[in-house]
Order: structure tokens, then C-alpha cells, then sequence
């Protein structure tokens, strides 16, 4: 399994910006029901960019080692910008030898964070 | 016994490969194979006798109409039931339970109703009913397993079992409705429909009992008409036939009461501009073209599996079952749910080195419980995400299904989460087993499990209160 790279499992077993976040200005939840699969992520933002940002969930390796590494990317960016995060990069995070069968799960944190772009709230925030 | 290497011969697709090796096909509890003799007789029908049924009197309708009512009485045959009229051909199991809820349950069901379910059940045999509820203000019941207690009354573990106290203390005047599946599919528990269908006609007369038998015909002899019950729902797809068949059962008097569940050709009787009549049974519930060729193929079906002999197709699974729960218990981190003798005695072990409630090694306890399980086991290793346990399994050729298998409900109760669930059939091998085996040692070495681990952390937890059922009010 060429993609249970050591870098994934690290991810998975010591998740960056893991748990809730005390008064997030925007919350976003994205589940897979068939397997299964749930993050959360917790924003604050200030000017129109990420300040900070965390996440909950639970699921396979690839889903939490995604949405970790996603975590790290998102940080200091602008909220605009996130509507235009491709699956193309989040594969240049995760590794690009997921099988098409497991991409759902790569891509699961990536729906998460491009619902903030076009979020309301997160939009006002930006103007504010 | 199966002769494992001729029935081998009959299912081409077990010659394939997956990812560069032998397939090892341990998902047939979602849905089976096929064997040569179902895909031929369905090319035969579309290319010797395809025609519609019951409507020509030219040759071909002719024909078409008797291998359709043909394989109705096979299958009658088959499961037990004397007058084929009440085999009603579905879609599936899920189609036969909406079917009843909707044109039984709708009718009959009203608010303040009660109707009985275990926690265990399907989807398709929770969610028909959580709707009517949320509908018309019927009272959902969920009966829980049965909890083991050690000593203080702590909950050690369970069994995967229905907790039969708590399934009678549900039964009142108001019940309706009660239903509970044949075989589960995440535990491979197999319910003593007989005396459960006896306890709900004794402690709640005026209810119905609907038994889901999705998990049950396909692997042992069923004989509908000696359970007592008053429906029956089964799938042809996971019994060697095509899918997009199911069949309902139900008795004669209650079909006759029932209105149509759908309406259109083939289920009528006499049509004016005013108004119409309807069909006899079975042809009241199947409007419209039917699945003609589904029928068939599984009356091709039904033929191989008579000829195996149900007995043996039961104890080769059983053997089977044995043989995966011996090999899978010695792994220190993988944690079994449902009834099973390793659990039993690994549950005594652990209640001797803690010096706990020693009434729990009852010899009861000791019995093998293979006997009551089916070819299903469904495991977790360690807090190894089950999806990744099934997508590396794949890469080595092991076929096996993983997340809640249509039983989300079961999982909370469990607390297990997700789990990795393999599935047995008349095709599979020893040999299969030890790949599964050898997949999962492959797991863990990709996952770095060397050694000592925190197998504790997926251990059942179980938020059981009381042995009552829950009570749901929509």
C-alpha cells in the first residue's frame, strides 16, 4: 500500500490543530455517510484571513491525515483564497498515489474547508 | 459436505484477479456471487423465450410466463411456503419492508401504536418504520442485546444475542407490530425466530410479526411456514441470484386485506373510467412489467442451492466460521463482535485473572455459540480505521466490506464505531481464511503495530441503562 506513507501515519496518530476551538466564528461539519467518515473544523478569522483554525472528527487514516495536513496549509490564508484550493493540491499534501477508491476520503476535509469560502459569515468577517 | 473445488468451478469470477492476486471474495453477506447455471438460464431466457408475461397468448409470452411462475413455485418450495400465491416477487428486502409499512402499516398503524424492533436491525428494517412513526405518532420500541454482568452488576460484555426479557417487557396491548431480523448482518447472530414469533402471538396477540430474512435463506434450510410469523422478506442477490429480486412473504388473509401497493398493469382486474378492481394474489403487488428475468435467474438459484443440500451450505459455514474465529481470536489486538465460544472463553479468562462474578462461566457460557452464528464476523484491529484494514486487505486480493454495514444504530449501541466485517459462502476456503490472516498481519505492520498495544481502547462500551426496551416518541 504505497500510500500509507510514514509521513500519513504520523499525521493520524499526532493530528496538528486537533480538537475544538473555544468561540470559533465559523464552524463547518462535512460527514461521508457511507463510511462513515466526520470532521469539524473551527475557524476564527480576522481581517479576511484564517487566524486560527482547528478540527474534530474521527475516521480513516487518510480522512484525518488529510484534514491535518489541510489544517497546516489553510493557516495565515486568506479566506477568499480557499475556494480555490484544488483536489489536485490537497493530493500534493496527502501524496498522489491514493487509490481512486480512497480519494473520497482525502477529499472529505477539502469540501469542509471550501464551505468556509462560501460561507456567509466567514464573508462578513472578511469585510469587516 | 461441499466439494469446495467443483464449487469453485461453477463462479467464474473467482478465476480474476484483483490488484495482481487471486481474489479472495469474503463479502458475501453484501451480496453473493454467481454461479455459471443463474447467468446462463438468464442469456437463455433473453435469447430463447423473451417476451412480456401473462398478456400474449403467442408462443414466446407463453413460455416467458411459465419459467416466471415457474420459478414463484421453486421458491415457495424452497422456503417452506405451500401456496405460491403468497410469494410476492419485490425489488429486494428493502422493497418487501416498505411494501408492508406502507400498505399494511399505514392502515393499521396508528397513533400510539406500538411497534417492536431490535436494535440490530438493517436500515431498510428500521428506517421504514422510524418514518411512519415521525409520520403518524406510532412509538418506536427498541429492544437492546443481552448485557453480561460481572460482579456489582458492571457490564462486561455482550454477546450479540437479543436480550429476551427486555424483547417480552416491549410486548404490551398496544403492540402492533413486531419485527426483528433472521440472521444480523454486523453479528452474524441468528435469532430464534421461532420462539420469538411464539412469545409476541402469546404476550401480544393482535400484533403482526415481520421476520427480515435477507441474511438467513441464502445460507441455511428456512421453512417459513413452521415459524410462525406473518411476513417474511428476502433477497434474491445475496442467495446466488441476480440482483433487483426480493421476494415477500406474507399469509394468504393478511395479503388479501391488504390494498396495492402500486398501481398499473398487471395488478388489475377490471378497469372503467370510474374505478377498478384488483388482481389476484401475487399479481395485486406486482404492477407493471415484473423483473421477469430476475425471477428466473433466481429459480436457477434456488436449483443450485437444493442440489448442494441447505444442511450442507449451513455446515460448511459453520466449519468455516469456527475456523476464522480460532485464527482471528489469537491475534492480541483484534477485538470480535457478536456470539462466538473464543469470546466466551476469553470472557473467562479475563473474569478468573480479575476474580470476577464466577457465576458468569456458567455452563451456558461454555457452550460453542458458533451454532448460533452465521458466516459473518465483524472485528476491529486495535483503533486501526476499518476502512484502511479494508482498502490494505484489497491490495492483497481480500475482499471485505467496512463502516457501520447498514447499522448505524447497532454501532452506537455497541460503541464499536466502524467495524471490518468479512462474510462466508458455499465458494470459500481454508486457505481463504489464512490469507485473511495474513492480510491482517499486514495491516498491522503498515500501521507499525509491533508488539504491545492498547487493544482496550475499541472494546465494546455499552451506554445500556437498564434491560428495558428504549422508547422512541417521535
Amino acid at each position: 500500500m504505497d500510500f500509507y506513507r510514514e509521513e500519513i501515519l504520523e499525521h493520524w496518530r499526532n493530528p496538528q490543530n486537533f480538537g475544538e476551538m473555544k468561540k470559533p466564528d465559523v464552524v463547518i461539519e462535512q460527514v461521508n455517510p457511507l463510511c462513515g467518515d466526520e470532521v469539524k473544523f473551527f475557524f476564527k478569522i480576522k481581517k479576511g484571513r484564517i487566524e486560527k483554525v482547528s478540527f474534530t472528527g474521527s475516521g480513516c487514516a487518510i480522512s484525518m491525515a488529510s484534514a491535518s495536513m489541510l489544517s497546516e496549509a489553510v493557516k495565515n490564508r486568506r479566506v477568499s483564497d480557499l475556494e480555490l484550493v484544488t483536489g489536485q493540491d490537497v493530493l500534493g499534501l496527502v501524496g498522489d498515489k491514493i487509490t481512486p477508491a480512497r480519494l473520497k476520503c482525502a477529499f472529505l476535509p477539502l469540501e469542509a474547508v471550501r464551505k468556509l469560502g462560501s460561507s456567509n459569515k466567514a464573508k462578513g468577517q472578511a469585510f469587516a | 459436505m461441499i466439494d469446495g473445488v467443483k464449487v469453485r468451478k461453477d463462479f467464474p469470477i473467482l478465476d480474476r484477479k484483483v490488484n495482481g492476486k487471486k481474489i479472495a471474495y469474503l463479502d458475501s453477506a453484501a451480496t453473493s456471487q454467481k454461479p455459471r447455471q443463474v447467468i446462463e438460464a438468464i442469456s437463455d431466457y433473453y435469447q430463447k423465450s423473451n417476451a412480456n408475461i401473462h398478456r400474449g397468448i403467442h408462443t414466446l409470452s407463453l413460455e416467458a410466463t411459465e419459467a416466471y411462475e415457474g420459478a414463484r413455485k421453486k421458491v415457495a418450495e424452497f422456503v417452506g411456503v405451500s401456496d405460491p400465491a403468497e410469494i410476492i416477487f419485490v425489488r429486494s428486502t428493502t422493497e418487501a419492508i416498505n411494501l408492508v409499512a406502507y400498505s399494511w402499516g399505514r392502515l393499521n398503524i396508528d397513533k400510539g401504536d406500538e411497534i417492536v424492533l431490535t436494535v440490530a436491525e438493517h436500515h431498510s428494517n428500521f428506517v421504514p418504520w422510524q418514518q411512519l412513526a415521525a409520520e403518524n405518532g406510532a412509538v418506536i420500541k427498541v429492544v437492546p442485546l443481552r448485557p453480561i454482568r460481572g460482579s456489582q452488576g458492571k457490564l462486561i460484555d455482550i454477546n450479540g444475542e437479543l436480550d429476551i426479557l427486555a424483547f417480552r417487557k416491549a410486548l404490551t396491548k398496544k403492540t402492533k407490530l413486531v419485527t426483528f431480523f433472521h440472521v444480523s448482518n454486523v453479528l452474524g447472530t441468528v435469532n430464534d425466530v421461532q420462539r420469538l414469533a411464539f412469545s409476541v402471538k402469546r404476550l401480544a396477540p393482535q400484533a403482526l410479526v415481520l421476520v427480515d430474512g435477507a441474511q438467513a435463506v441464502a445460507h441455511m434450510p428456512v421453512d417459513i411456514d413452521s415459524i410462525g410469523c406473518d411476513f417474511y422478506a428476502f433477497s434474491g442477490h445475496k442467495m446466488l441470484g441476480p440482483t433487483g429480486i426480493g421476494v415477500l412473504w406474507a399469509r394468504r388473509e393478511i395479503l388479501e386485506q391488504m390494498a396495492p401497493f402500486q398501481f398499473g398493469g398487471e395488478m388489475i382486474s377490471k378497469v372503467t373510467l370510474e374505478k377498478s378492481t384488483w388482481n389476484d394474489l401475487p399479481w395485486k403487488f406486482e404492477a407493471g412489467t415484473p423483473n421477469i428475468e430476475g425471477a428466473i435467474g433466481l429459480g436457477a438459484a434456488v436449483d443450485y442451492l437444493t442440489e448442494l443440500g441447505m444442511e450442507n451450505v449451513r455446515k460448511h459455514e459453520i466449519e468455516l466460521t469456527r475456523y476464522a474465529l480460532e485464527k482471528l481470536t489469537k491475534i492480541p489486538e483484534v477485538v470480535i463482535y457478536g456470539p462466538s465460544y473464543y469470546s466466551s472463553r476469553q470472557r473467562r479468562e479475563v473474569t478468573a485473572k480479575n476474580n470476577i462474578n464466577s457465576k458468569v462461566s456458567s455452563p451456558r457460557h461454555l457452550a460453542d455459540r458458533t451454532i448460533n452464528r452465521a458466516g459473518v464476523v465483524s472485528f476491529n484491529i486495535g483503533n486501526i480505521p476499518p476502512h484502511d484494514v479494508a482498502s490494505i486487505l484489497d491490495s492483497e486480493g481480500v475482499e471485505i466490506r467496512s463502516g457501520y454495514n447498514c447499522a448505524e444504530p447497532l454501532a452506537r449501541f455497541l460503541g464499536s464505531g466502524p467495524v471490518a466485517r468479512v462474510s462466508f459462502y458455499i465458494y470459500n476456503t481454508r486457505e481463504e481464511v489464512d490469507r485473511l490472516v495474513e492480510g491482517i498481519l499486514k495491516v498491522r505492520e503498515v500501521f507499525g503495530i509491533v508488539g504491545k498495544w492498547d487493544s482496550g481502547k475499541k472494546k465494546p462500551r455499552i451506554n445500556l441503562q437498564s434491560n428495558h426496551p428504549t422508547i422512541l416518541h417521535t
